[in-house]
This record gives C-alpha cells, structure tokens and sequence, in this order.
C-alpha cells in the first residue's frame, strides 16, 4: 500500500530524481567501479535485510503473551509450559534466540511453525506460485489497459480524450482495493453472472478453469493498477515523442501508427517494465485483501491466518521472505539499469 | 487536473472538495447533537431496510422513551437493523482521526529528518536514507496488521502506527525540496549575511517547504483513510461495537445480492471523501506550481 504514497513522494520531487531508486548515497567517486558499486548495493541489501529480521523479531518479541501458553492451550501444567518452552527454545535469552533463528535462516531453514510443525520455509514456498500468479495476471490485465490509454493520452497531449482519461485515473486512485474487489463481486459475479466470485482451482484442474478463478481477482487489482503504468508511459512517450528521431521519422514520410508504434514506444517502455518489476515485488505482501476476498490461497492469506493464531515463527519467515522478495527485485532492477546505462554508476545519488 | 482552473486562485476544483470534508468533519465531530438515530440501536422491524424506509415509531415509545430514533432511516438500515446514516456519521470518527492526525507524525517526523538529510548531505543523509529504506522494505500492511492484532486496535496505536509508515514518504518529498532549495542563491545570501545553519533550515528552508509538505499531507490524508478501511474491513482497526466506514463495508459484503446497499453507501461515501482529500491537494498543488513558473 506505501506504493502509491512513495509513488506521489516520486512525483513531487522536482528535478529529475523521480523513475530510478536513488542508489547508495556516498560521496561521489566518479571513478567508481562497476564491481565496487555493485558490492555496496549488495551490502545495502544485506544490511536492510539484517535491520528487517532484528526489527520484526523485537516486535513478536516484546509483545505481551507467551507462546508456550498458545501452543500448550489454556488448561496445560506448569511443568508441560516448562516443557514446551525447553522444546521451543523459548527459554534462552531473545539475542541468543535471534542469532540462533538468523544462522538457520541463512541456511534456508526458517524454522518450524509453534502450531502445525510445517516448516515456515517450505509452507510459504507452497503459497507463493498462488500469489506470484495472481500479481503477473493483475499486471498484464493492467498493462492491456495502460498502453492505449497511455499511449493515446501521449500523443493527443491536454486533449479532451487526455483529460478524460486522466480524470477517471485520477478517481480510481481514490478507491482502495477492497472496495473495487467489492464492485468487480457485485458486478461481475453476482449481476452478470459471468465468474464466480470464489473458488481457486489449482493448476492440476486445468488451465482454463485455474486461469478463471484468477480473471476477477487480478481485475480488481488491475482496475487500481493501471493508472501508475499509463502515467509511467504517458509522461515518458510525451519525452520520446519530442525526439529529434521521431521528428526525421515523420519527415520520412512513415504512416503515424509506425512512428508512434515503432519509433516512439519502444524506447518510451523502459521504465514501464521497470515500474511493472517494481510492483510485483511491492505487491508480494499486500494481496491480502484480495486473497482474503476471493479465497485464494496465497501467502497474504496464510499470514493473516498466522497473525491471527499467533504463530509468530510463520509471520517472521513471512516478513523477512517478502521484505527479501522486494528488496532483491529492487537490487536487480538498479544494477541491471546500471549495466545497461553506465551514466547511473557514475554519478552519485539522485541523478538520473 | 485542473489546468484551466482560474490562473488567479483555488476555483470550485478546491472548494467542493475543501466544502465537503468541512460538511463531514462537522457531522463527525456534533455527532451526539445531530438528530440521527443511535448507531448501535438495532430496529428489530427494520432489518437491512432499503434508504428511505419510514421508521416506526411505535417501537420506540416501547422500548422506554427512546428519542433518537429518526422518522426516516434516509440511508436505510445494516443487516442488524442499525440505521446506516448514523453509523456513517459516527464512522467518519474514526476515518477523519486517522486522516487528519496520521500524517502529522509523518510530516514532523519525516520533515524534520528530510531537511536534516538534504541541507547537511554526507553521512547524515546516508544514514537517514538508510533508515527510510528500512522502513520501506518492511510490508507495511503485514505490520499494521500485526501491530493492530497483537497490540490491541484502538485509535491511539492506529494513528501511531500509520503515522510512522508515511514518515519515510514525507522524508523524500522535504529531503528533494531541501535538496534544489540548498543550491538557491537565497541561501547563500543569507550564510553570508551571517545565519547558522540553524536559522537557515528554520527561516529559509522550512518556511519554504511548509506549502508543499501540507499538500502532500492531503494526498495521504486520503491515502490513510483508505488504508484504515482496509484494516477495517479485515476486522483490525478499532474494536467491533464502534462504526467504522470498512467495518460496515465489510458487514454488508455477505449481503452484496439481495441489499447491495449496505456495502455500497458507505463505499460510496468513502470514495467521495477520499477523491476530495486528492482534489483539494491536487488544486493547491497545480496553483502553488502555476506561480512557481511565474516567477
């Protein structure tokens, strides 16, 4: 959900900081090398993911209750808490307790649930296909309606089709996602009578009827999400357009449709695969609403489950996979920028 | 949005939205003097009545003198016969404390962290930098969902724990302003007139960025009150008996077949409060631009 306020922060910032996440910001040495760059992103990444785990662990930690009573119920023996909490290792210090869950989890072990004794790792692992299915359906539902509509509102710029355009993204913006989960339900499912409202079907059963259970859900993300994009793409194509080649294409006496198509935006798509990589790792933990509404299986779901029986191990290995998730995909999108466009690793912060 | 508003100053695009949020702040904050009905009062006669339902009033002498109850339920009742006008005004409570007060944190906060990061640079803004991109990578709605289940949900904490999500957006936007506002010759008039860098940051840089600070704060103030919806709609932001605008959205969602209305009111009314918080922020925001490049 910090999406869309980081998304408006990007947007406010004058100059032209906004599009790339800004990289470490040391001084600047011009004669950086890319191996040395790279490291340090790497350390970043290490480093926000250690302050994550240590945060997150504080948290369940401190909060009043005591596991050993969720795992042994209400009515359990002093002596069987005592047990519980040999068993659990509840009964060292919560630094030791820490270093010993984070040595496991560089192995890949994220420990065991208090509750159902699955493995945090693999359970999440199993929910993830669920989830990451869901994402890419709802960000190819929204780039088909970005594009033309981004791509119409570049090229007739401050038109009335622009405006309209614009205006209507700007009203989706103001509705949350359980609501437009909600209007896509009502209309869709219960007027129409097209889909059903819930009912995952796993891949097993068929593509057609797993890719059904998908149609609506991913529409209602897609219906908020397709705003982003086509600003994304309408502010870059209206830059591109203004290109002294595109200029020399029309010249040449091409047919608009290829200048726009060929010429114009496939340079102009850049940072829309950009934002569209971006999203998915933003969105890995915030599909619950939409999980929780249709049913689906996914790891926003199973963490809320989680948070409610207070399985804390789950909601920890939970965190720090998502945050990992993000800040992975955030990390490869910089340095593969900087590969393709050296002029990011030589200048410092904030520059484009 | 509005690029042929008035080049003067704010036109209708500010003061509807601006006059809505008045009408509702003000229906929230008289709520027990309004002649609504109470909200918790269930009308056992009129379950999940369409809006406009006339109200009987005979139960009402019965159940000993209760004078709150209306004529009219004008927005009709919830599955629990409660009537949903008096459940929205009492509603908007919760999602305007959010709304207003939330970003507040974030605006002193993230302000003061922004301009910090952005007038010193070096390791101070390495550091802040690095702080935002913690709180960043954390899933802030896992954490609010967390917070508000394992601490307890009442206003307090929501507020707090709101607020301290939308410090890291606030940093960026007073940390960029800081950042093109150091590079003005103004600043340097003012270092060798002989200011520290206290009196810089607090009478040339902060009065600078209060304008755009405050319209960004209504963009999340909208932000927010969708974000405390969701909550509420997952059953985690303030505890059940209290009205909130997800809360009742929620309520209704098993009932979307036969009495849509139910859900879709209140989503309706949360949608119009939130697309004015944005227009309102959006109109100062093209107007203060506007004199910028008059400049």
């Amino acid at each position: 959900m910090a999406r869309i306020l980081v998304k408006t922060a990007e947007r406010q910032i004058p100059g032209p900081a906004r599009g790339i996440r800004s990289p470490w910001p040391g001084r600047r040495n011009r004669m950086a090398l890319q191996l040395g760059w790279t490291a340090r992103k790497l350390g970043r990444l290490g480093i926000v993911l250690v302050a994550v785990s240590v945060l997150t662990f504080g948290m369940l930690n401190g909060l009043p209750g005591d596991v050993a009573y969720v795992v042994g119920g209400v009515e359990t023996t002093p002596e069987n808490i005592a047990r519980i909490r040999q068993d659990l290792g509840l009964d060292h210090s919560p630094v030791i307790r820490y270093l010993m869950w984070a040595g496991d989890a560089l192995s890949g072990d994220l420990g065991h649930s208090y509750l159902t004794g699955e493995p945090v790792m693999a359970s999440i692992l199993a929910r993830l296909p669920v989830t990451l299915e869901l994402l890419v359906i709802s960000q190819i539902l929204a780039l088909c309606m970005a594009i033309p509509t981004g791509v119409v509102c570049a090229c007739r710029c401050n038109s009335a089709a622009d405006r309209l355009i614009n205006g209507i993204g700007f009203a989706t913006l103001s509705i949350p996602s359980f609501i437009m989960a909600l209007l896509a339900i009502y209309l869709f499912s219960i007027r129409l009578h097209w889909l059903p409202a819930t009912g995952y079907m796993p891949l097993s059963a068929g593509l057609w009827k797993n890719l059904r259970a998908f149609v609506l859900p991913g529409f209602s993300i897609a219906l908020i999400e397709w705003v982003v994009l086509m600003r994304v793409l309408r502010s870059d194509m209206i830059t591109t357009l203004q290109q002294d080649y595109i200029l020399m294409a029309r010249a040449k006496g091409l047919p608009p449709w290829k200048v726009i198509l060929h010429h114009a935006f496939r340079p102009s798509s850049f940072t829309l695969l950009t934002i569209i990589g971006l999203q998915i790792g933003r969105h890995l933990g915030e599909t619950v609403i939409v999980e929780t509404l249709f049913a689906l299986p996914g790891i926003g779901r199973m963490l809320l489950k989680a948070i409610y029986n207070r399985d804390y191990l789950m909601v920890q290995g939970g965190i720090l996979l998502i945050t990992f998730g993000y800040v992975t995909i955030n990390a490869t999108i910089d340095i593969a920028y900087a590969i393709i466009d050296p002029r990011i690793r030589w200048r410092g912060a904030n520059v484009r | 949005m509005s690029a042929d508003a008035t080049a003067r100053g704010l036109g209708p695009g500010f003061w509807l939205p601006a006059a809505w949020i008045v009408i509702v702040l003000a229906a929230a904050t008289t709520a027990g003097g309004l002649p609504i009905a109470n909200p918790d009062r269930i009308h056992w006669e009129a379950m999940a009545a369409p809006p406009g339902t006339a109200a009987n009033n005979v139960d009402s002498t019965e159940s000993g003198g209760d004078h709150s109850s209306p004529g009219t339920f004008w927005l009709g009742t919830d599955a629990m016969g409660r009537d949903i006008l008096s459940r929205l005004v009492y509603g908007a409570r919760v999602s305007l404390a959010v709304g207003l007060v939330a970003p507040l944190i974030g605006i002193f906060a993230g302000g003061f962290l922004g301009c910090i990061a952005g007038y010193y640079r070096g390791h101070i803004e390495s550091i802040v930098v690095a702080l935002m991109d913690i709180v960043l990578a954390f899933p802030g709605l896992i954490l609010l969902l967390a917070i508000s289940f394992y601490v307890g949900a009442n206003l307090t904490t929501l507020i707090l724990s709101l607020g301290l999500l939308t410090i890291p957006a606030f940093c960026r936007v007073a940390r960029g302003h800081t950042l093109v506002l150091a590079e003005q010759a103004f600043i340097d008039a003012a270092r060798l007139a002989g200011a520290g860098d206290m009196a810089i940051l607090f009478r040339e840089i902060i009065p600078n960025i209060i304008i755009p600070m405050a319209v960004y704060g209504l963009m999340v103030a909208a932000f927010l009150i969708m974000a405390e919806g969701a909550l509420s709609f997952l059953g985690l932001s303030v505890p059940a008996p209290t009205p909130s605008w997800g809360a009742m959205i929620a309520e209704g969602k098993e009932f979307l077949e036969a009495t849509p209305h139910i859900s879709l009111i209140p989503a309706g009314l949360m949608f119009v409060t939130v697309v004015s918080f944005n227009l309102a922020g959006d109109s100062i925001r093209s107007v203060v631009e506007r004199r910028e490049s008059q400049l």
